[in-house]
């Protein structure tokens, strides 16, 4: 079936970000530590590992939502740091879809849509609305696009979440669990979305348990345990040869249910 | 089963049969209390009616926004006017107080939500002193320990040389005299704000067409602020200022601020202000508190991540949202404050409790109808509360499915 | 053209970096100071930002700069400075300067708590005689132990307690206080008794089907006719008994006694008429909720001023000839119907919060309206409110200082009488007793306010499985 068949990934030399020496503490607590990485544009990562691992504070960075004390981090060129103009530029090249969408309650969905082209980019409403259409209807709710978000299903909430995302027109998309909060049913169709995405070329860090998701769309897979990453390999190699036995004992613990 | 269990058990019969009694039982108690009423006001030989209301009165009332609307001359107005002028004192010092008590209330609320310890530390005793020390006593210190402290009528404690002064009798403030062409400045201010207002929308429009921003906001408040000054200084400055006199100098009987200069804010209205302000603050502050918490931190963070900024955020976002949770309880507190501002009858500021039910009730006798009058007044604000509040829950409903 | 980039990725870390401790920013002594004070004044990254650090800066230094002044002003004021005894009993002039006429050196200005010691017992209990104290004294201390029974998880019979508290303790509180001995006629008492406890035979008689069926409809409410007219006798004829107590006047009580009374008389009385209301408003029959409507707006919507105006002025007017309440009385009912009011909306709230299922299935039972009333829902309904029953305790606690402007003698009234003791005067004199009650005040307020946030904590952690 075609589903089961590995996406092509078109992953070019162009490095989107650099992670080195990062170091984080909450309090007393250390709870990024040593952290290095690359990403090149294309390239579609799965971070996974156990619960307090570190693995959303990891992606929360890449946006400044958190703030790391050491190390430097680079997303395409542009350093994090304390400038507000750097984070702005930033976070508009970066999206990022919530465990628990984050979706404004308060406006249409076609409005959250808008809500950052119209004020962010400064676009004219009707050119937003146009953008919003298209992406609405790439995740394949176009017809709810005056609803507010109370009234839609979780996995419509989600997608929704993502198309919001996309109208910006990021160059990398951040997932922090975004299929955690949803009824089984739901699961597939926000999956679904997200294969498509990755099919488009969408370069994409995603945090989640999915491990199906993760051989089908991952060209690297990073386990992470106590805020280090301690293995990072291909699908293949992870799934089927793990070496350290931390990552053996993770895997055993979730892909055996 | 007989007829008439099935008569008796059936729900709706006895739903009927329990209403017929509590109205029966109820208009019995009605009787029987009018009765007696009737009966006693006979013994003491009064009779119902609101005659009452044309005589004059016999009592002097400290001068207030109310007397000075009114024109109010012992000896001369009504027992009617009385009842207005209590009105508009009420209201005078609960919308004084309800805006003292928004400002203060809400920058506490948001100093309660800071990092930092001396800011928040200071809110959170504020609030939680004030919240639980009685009104009345709070009252009782700004007038009796606070004001009383003042100089004698004979001294002040300047706060603007020549300009404003306080002591015992009250703050001295610059009474503004309309001159020939304070009218014209009243337009151009109408006519500014207009415009500014008009200019938002155009803003808007031109946001939506072009994508473009305009600073509307800052821009319509330049205006207002300049034009106006602008309009003022070309129509040769046409408010004149009667500056309080206070003499310091000559007989000792005459000394102290001289009447008919200047503006007189009497402490008792001070002391009921300050104290209306200052307690209903700290309940506002817990619930604007309570409004921004109620946001959940994740709609910062997408909105960050979208890249709007604080400030956008915040505006389109956040304040929306708390809005929502902020304004039914709100709206709660301006009518405790109204309510509240009853207290006054303990220092005597000429408020409606305290002129009317008070004072005018000892000279006139009509208990019922005084006491019913007054409280109409407090019901027909009750009640315009409660529909507001009933119509904006309504209108700014999130929709659920 | 895809690159390969099999080798490249492959990781595996061969030893654990090492856990650090945190940079000073985030932890220790610097950095609690920069969380906690500083972080929130330096960002200078946007023009709104400067402004709120600034803010921020300028408020702390004057917080800190006024606060330190007035708290300092007050301490000294209260304690360093105080004078804290009158050996010689000499009374106001133990708190007098040498302009005055006193010892205190001149500019002298602290507390005179000797002012506040001797009026002491007058604050607390009014003009209560003072050989009978021990009156009030056993019905608090029976009050404090039978609450802290209810209160205290562990112990047993917490329920039978709290309903002898709630039932019996009001009589006995009476009789103590007022002395009893009423006057009602044993007569008149032991006739009543008999007919209600007739009432209650017919009642049971109707209930066992001996006198057909519709009388089996209705045993229930003779029943409850019957136990309402022997109730309210026996309490009449308790309270007629005379046990050999002085008889004292409520004009004699005054001080923390009267807030007290007022208060809890007050929430007491008014949560069975504010069940009654919240049931009414909620009901499905039209009369019954426009009329529980109505009484609850209009009580809700007038100040509590003019009700104890209405109660002290109309109430005479109301009532047959003959029948004199005094003061306090016709302030406790002015009182319980106002708080009724509050206290159905609280009500209504903890019923509203109760998941319809509990109706359908206590309906699916069989049960009548009153017994899923009674046994199902108000359980759980007054559990969910007792955190809003004891804001409102608290705002009517805070509410009883009202009294005093309708001439009873409450904890306010007394310290004004206090301060209009000649014996005493200084000039020091009304803030030392006011800061004296505003502590009284604050402590019971603030207590009681921090058990209602414990007490809403505990629920909805029990509530949330």
């Amino acid at each position: 079936m075609a589903s089961k068949a590995k996406t092509k990934s078109v992953i070019s030399d162009e490095v989107m970000i650099s992670m080195d020496n990062v170091n984080k503490w909450y309090g007393n607590f250390h709870v990024l530590r040593d952290i290095n990485l690359t990403v090149h544009k294309g390239e579609r990562i799965v971070i996974c590992g156990p619960s307090g691992s570190g693995k959303s504070t990891l992606i929360r960075c890449l946006n400044r939502l958190e703030e790391h004390q050491a190390g430097t981090i680079n997303v395409q060129g542009i350093e994090i740091n304390n400038d507000l103009k750097n984070i702005d530029e930033i976070r508009r090249d970066v999206g990022m879809v919530f465990q628990h969408f984050n979706l404004f309650p308060h406006l249409t969905i076609l409005e959250n849509c808008t809500l950052a082209p119209i004020w962010v980019r400064k676009m004219p409403k009707a050119d937003a609305e146009e953008i919003a259409m298209k992406y609405l209807t790439r995740v394949k709710i176009p017809e709810q696009a005056h609803k507010y978000p109370g009234q839609l299903s979780g996995g419509q909430q989600q997608r929704v979440a993502i198309a919001r995302s996309l109208c910006m027109e990021p160059k990398l998309m951040l997932f922090d669990e975004p299929t955690s909060a949803l009824d089984p049913e739901m699961i597939k169709e926000v999956l679904d979305t997200m294969v498509q995405l990755a099919e488009d070329g969408m370069s994409m860090i995603c945090v989640t348990h999915e491990m199906g998701f993760a051989r089908k769309v991952a060209n690297r897979v990073i386990f992470m345990d106590e805020g280090q990453i301690v293995e990072q390999n291909e699908p293949e190699a992870f799934f089927n040869n793990p070496q350290s036995e931390r990552t053996k004992l993770f895997l055993s613990q979730i892909l055996d249910h | 089963m007989s007829r008439t269990s099935s008569f008796i058990y059936d729900r709706q019969i006895r739903g009927i049969i329990f209403q017929m009694f509590l109205v029966f039982g109820l208009l019995l108690g009605a009787w029987w209390l009018g009765n007696n009423t009737l009966i006693n006001l006979a013994e003491q030989g009064k009779s119902l009616g609101f005659n009452f209301l044309e005589q004059t009165s016999g009592f002097q009332i400290s001068s207030t926004l109310g007397t000075w609307a009114m024109e109010y001359n012992v000896g001369t107005s009504t027992y009617l006017d009385v009842y207005f002028i209590g009105i508009i004192n009420t209201f005078l010092v609960a919308a004084l107080g309800i805006i003292a008590a928004t400002f203060l209330g809400f920058a506490l609320g948001i100093m309660r939500l800071s990092q930092n310890m001396v800011v928040k530390g200071f809110a959170t005793v504020y609030v939680e002193v004030l919240r639980n020390v009685p009104l009345l006593l709070q009252l009782f210190f700004w007038y009796f320990a606070v004001l009383r402290a003042l100089p004698s009528r004979r001294g002040q404690v300047e706060i603007f040389e020549g300009a404003a002064g306080i002591n015992i009798t009250g703050l001295y403030l610059p009474a503004p005299i309309a001159q020939s062409g304070a009218g014209v400045l009243g337009l151009a201010f109408i006519l500014f704000v207009g415009i500014a207002i008009w200019l938002k929308r155009w803003a808007k429009k031109r946001q939506y067409e072009t994508g473009q921003i305009f600073p509307a906001f800052w821009v319509g408040l330049g205006l207002i602020v300049f034009g106006t000054s602008l309009v003022y200084l070309l129509m040769g400055q046409p408010i004149d200022w009667s500056f309080p006199v206070f003499k310091d100098t000559g007989p000792a009987l005459r000394r102290g601020f001289q009447i008919g200069d200047g503006m007189v804010i009497v402490p008792e209205f001070i002391a009921v202000w300050l104290a209306l302000s200052l307690y209903t603050a700290a309940f506002i502050a817990e619930i604007v508190r309570a409004g921004i918490l109620a946001v959940s931190k994740g709609q910062t963070e997408a909105s960050y991540s979208l890249g709007l900024r604080p400030g956008v955020t915040l505006r389109l976002v956040i304040i929306p949202q708390a809005l929502r949770v902020i304004i039914p309880p709100l709206t709660s507190q301006y009518l405790n404050l109204t309510k509240n501002s009853s207290l006054a009858v303990a220092i005597a500021y000429p408020e409606l409790v305290s002129i009317f039910a008070g004072t005018a009730l000892n000279q006139v006798g009509k208990e019922i109808e005084m006491i019913a009058m007054m409280m109409s007044v407090y019901l027909t604000f009750s009640l315009l509360t409660s529909a507001f509040m009933n119509w904006f829950n309504a209108r700014v409903k999130l929709v659920d499915r | 053209m895809a690159v390969s980039k099999k080798q490249k990725y492959a990781f595996i870390r061969s030893e654990d970096a090492p856990v650090l401790p945190p940079p000073a920013s985030q932890a220790g002594i610097t950095g609690w100071l920069w969380q906690n004070i500083f972080a929130s004044m330096a960002d200078y990254s946007s023009l709104g930002a400067s402004i709120i650090s600034l803010m921020v800066a300028l408020l702390s230094v004057c917080i800190l700069y006024f606060g330190g002044i007035q708290i300092y002003g007050l301490i000294d004021f209260a304690i360093f400075s105080a004078v804290w005894s009158d050996p010689q009993v000499i009374k106001r002039e133990a708190c007098w300067t040498v302009d005055q006429g006193g010892a205190l050196p001149s500019g002298w200005h602290g507390a005179c708590w000797p002012f506040v010691m001797a009026k002491h017992k007058f604050i607390m209990y009014g003009p209560y005689p003072s050989e009978e104290l021990w009156r009030v004294n056993l019905t608090g201390l029976i009050g404090l132990l039978g609450l802290g029974w209810v209160l205290f998880e562990r112990l047993p019979y917490r329920k039978q307690v709290g309903a002898a508290l709630l039932t019996l303790y009001p009589l006995l509180a009476f009789i103590l206080l007022t002395g009893g001995n009423s006057g009602a006629s044993f007569g008149s008492v032991s006739l009543w008794l008999i007919i209600g406890l007739a009432i209650i035979s017919v009642g049971r008689m109707g209930k066992r089907g001996f006198l057909g069926a519709t009388f089996t409809e209705f045993s229930g409410l003779i029943g409850f006719a019957g136990w309402v007219f022997v109730i309210y006798n026996a309490i009449r004829g308790m309270a007629a008994v005379d046990f050999g107590l002085e008889p004292i006047d409520t004009r004699d009580w005054g001080g923390v006694l009267i807030t007290l009374v007022v208060a809890i008389t007050g929430i007491v009385a008014s949560l069975p008429l504010g069940i009654i209301l919240a049931l009414g408003r909620r009901s499905e029959m039209p009369v019954a909720r426009l009329l529980s409507t109505i009484f609850i707006e209009f009580w809700r919507g007038i100040p509590l001023i003019t009700v104890l105006f209405m109660a002290s002025v109309m109430l005479p007017l109301f009532m047959p000839e003959g029948v004199n309440f005094d003061n306090l009385l016709r302030a406790l009912i002015g009182v319980m119907l106002f708080s009724a009011a509050y206290m159905a909306e609280v009500v209504r709230g903890g019923l509203q919060a109760i998941d319809k299922g509990q109706y359908e299935g206590a309906q699916a039972m069989g049960l009548s309206y009153w017994q899923t009333m009674r046994l199902v829902i108000l359980p759980q309904a007054l559990t969910h409110v007792i955190p809003g029953i004891v804001n409102t305790f608290i705002g009517l606690f805070k509410d009883t200082t009202l009294v005093s402007i309708v001439g009873i003698f409450d904890l306010l009234g007394a310290g004004q009488s206090a301060i209009s003791d000649a014996a005493w005067s200084t000039p020091v004199q009304a803030l030392t007793m006011y800061i004296y009650i505003a502590v009284l005040f604050f402590i019971f307020c603030f207590g009681m306010s921090r058990y209602s946030i414990y007490m809403e904590n505990k629920l909805s952690k029990s509530r949330s499985h």
